[in-house]
């Protein structure tokens, strides 16, 4: 039974690395744009939220009317003033330019915030659990894996059913037609970066609610991003979630065999199906 | 002869520091087909690139309704009223049929032309809305990414290479629909590598080499002698 319950403990777990994941998934198949300051966004987004939740007294869910607007407005100026300049054919500028992000957000969070660890209150929620036969589920990670599900229902829906779904899918892929079809791909790319940064935001509050944070937590969390969505397979979100539940489910199961396993466990999953399969679970990208 | 609806005055233009493109003066009289032929390489789709901003180029270069629209992006081209039919017909792959079109309507200018009335000069097309692009046969894409343009209620069609990788007989399905465009009032450039078919369609022929124009004019001037000469640069 531990083994049951370390299964479905690990596939919420999972919920909340497609959350780290999907922001990461969306920028990458709209532009192949590998934004190494991924974990540090997330990592912002939880400061931002922790500013509000002192500023205002809201819960720390509540505080996402602020949080994810403001992120989505800081993603979209990245994108727009910086980011855009560094996208060509070659993948390595933005790589480079992203990579100095995170070293600056880094510094800057601590030069804000000193290296004290950090939490978000979520109040009752955090420990309240719903008995499920012999297992009981807590409320937190239940509601991030519906957070997760609902989130990626949403995007695919943008992406396959109105006109800046078109565009998104039509600027990835011909960019130059799209111009010529009337399509400010600038505008465009920016959008995509300030949807991925409104996910990073509901990602941020999520992780801070659920554990301590500090100015140097960005980077475990690109890594766990980056294997779910290695997993899953470019360019697919739903393939971005399986990702993250095996990353999850691996973890959990490593725990299982002693403490110390569980983040290799899900490193050595993650290799294993590199190996088997190098071009994840579900790819849709050539 | 009216005045032009487009015009291109002394343009130069290149990849980076590789210059393609030497001088090119060209006018295309509204509501007439321009023909433009030349040998690969000559620079007709640099030139087709460098009209839509595609390829940077100076300000007054490109006149389009008389104002110079040299400095304007890309993206602004097709609510001009300026629309491409590109080689290779680049349709986008993960849209349907229906959703390349959509697009190109959006980006472009309001009209009598429909997504509808495309499926009405191209019924193919109709039953095949929703399938992805690239399911279509060769001639199917072509009036795909023909229909693009015409949505878009352009002034200005550029076709580049309507017929390459078709077979003859498409070939002749494709340009049937050109009549049609043309008397709903669009003019065109058409490159095609066809020289008779070309002299037979088009009102004024320009034929470029090496990046020049070495003949232009209207087309019932020159024998398929001339053209040919001018063609191979002799």
């Amino acid at each position: 039974m531990a083994y049951v319950d370390a299964v479905v403990q690990g596939i919420l777990l999972g919920g909340l690395y497609a959350l780290f994941a999907t922001g990461l998934s969306l920028i990458f198949g709209v532009m192949r744009l590998v934004n190494i300051a991924h974990g540090d966004f997330i990592v912002l987004g939880a400061y931002l939220a922790l500013v509000v939740v002192q500023a205002t007294g809201l819960h720390p869910f509540a505080s996402l009317i602020l949080v994810v607007p403001l992120m989505a407005g800081i993603g979209y100026a990245i994108q727009r003033g910086l980011l855009n300049r560094t996208l060509g054919p070659n993948l390595l500028p933005p790589i480079l330019v992203t990579f100095g992000l995170a070293v600056v957000i880094q510094n800057g969070l601590l030069t804000l915030f000193s290296t004290d660890t950090r939490r978000l209150a979520a109040g009752p929620i955090e420990t309240a659990s719903l008995s499920l036969g012999p297992i009981s589920v807590g409320w937190l990670p239940l509601a991030t894996f519906a957070v997760a599900v609902v989130l990626i229902l949403g995007l695919e829906l943008l992406f396959y059913r109105t006109a800046m779904g078109r565009a998104f899918r039509a600027t990835t892929d011909d960019a130059e037609m799209a111009r010529a079809m009337g399509v400010n791909t600038r505008h465009v790319h920016a959008l995509a970066m300030a949807l991925s940064f409104a996910v990073i935001a509901i990602a941020g509050v999520f992780l801070a609610a659920r554990s301590n944070f500090d100015p140097f937590s960005g980077p475990a969390r690109l890594i766990f991003g980056f294997e779910a969505v290695i997993i899953g397979g470019l360019g697919s979100l739903w393939g971005t979630l399986a990702g993250g539940v095996v990353l999850g489910v691996a973890q959990a199961l490593g725990a299982q065999i002693s403490p110390q396993f569980q983040i290799l466990a899900g490193h050595l999953v993650f290799f294993l199906i590199l190996a088997v399969r190098p071009r994840g679970l579900f790819p849709r990208m050539e | 002869m009216s005045d032009p609806i487009l015009s291109v005055h002394g343009l130069n233009a290149g990849y980076g520091d590789f210059q393609a493109l030497f001088g090119i003066d060209l006018a295309l009289a509204e509501g007439s087909l321009l023909g433009l032929v030349g040998a690969n390489g000559a620079g007709k789709s640099t030139l087709f690139k460098a009209i839509l901003g595609l390829l940077p180029r100076g300000r007054e270069a490109v006149t389009f309704a008389g104002q110079p629209i040299g400095h304007l992006r890309p993206e602004a081209m097709l609510r001009l009223g300026l629309a491409l039919v590109p080689e290779g017909r680049r349709l986008f792959r993960s849209l349907s049929v229906e959703e390349n079109l959509q697009l190109a309507a959006q980006g472009g200018r309001r009209g009598d032309w429909t997504v509808e009335r495309v499926f009405d000069l191209f019924p193919a097309l109709r039953e095949k809305r929703h399938s992805p692009s690239q399911s279509l046969s060769g001639g199917q894409q072509q009036m795909v990414s023909i229909g693009r343009a015409l949505v878009a209620n352009p002034r200005v069609i550029l076709f580049d290479e309507v017929s390459l990788g078709l077979a003859p007989i498409i070939v002749n399905d494709v340009y049937a629909a050109l009549p049609a465009i043309l008397q709903s009032g669009i003019s065109a450039i058409v490159v095609e590598q066809d020289i008779e078919r070309v002299r037979r369609m088009a009102d004024t022929l320009v034929c470029l080499n090496e990046g020049r124009v070495v003949l232009a004019g209207p087309s019932a001037d020159f024998t398929k002698a001339q053209i040919t000469h001018a063609y191979f640069g002799g």
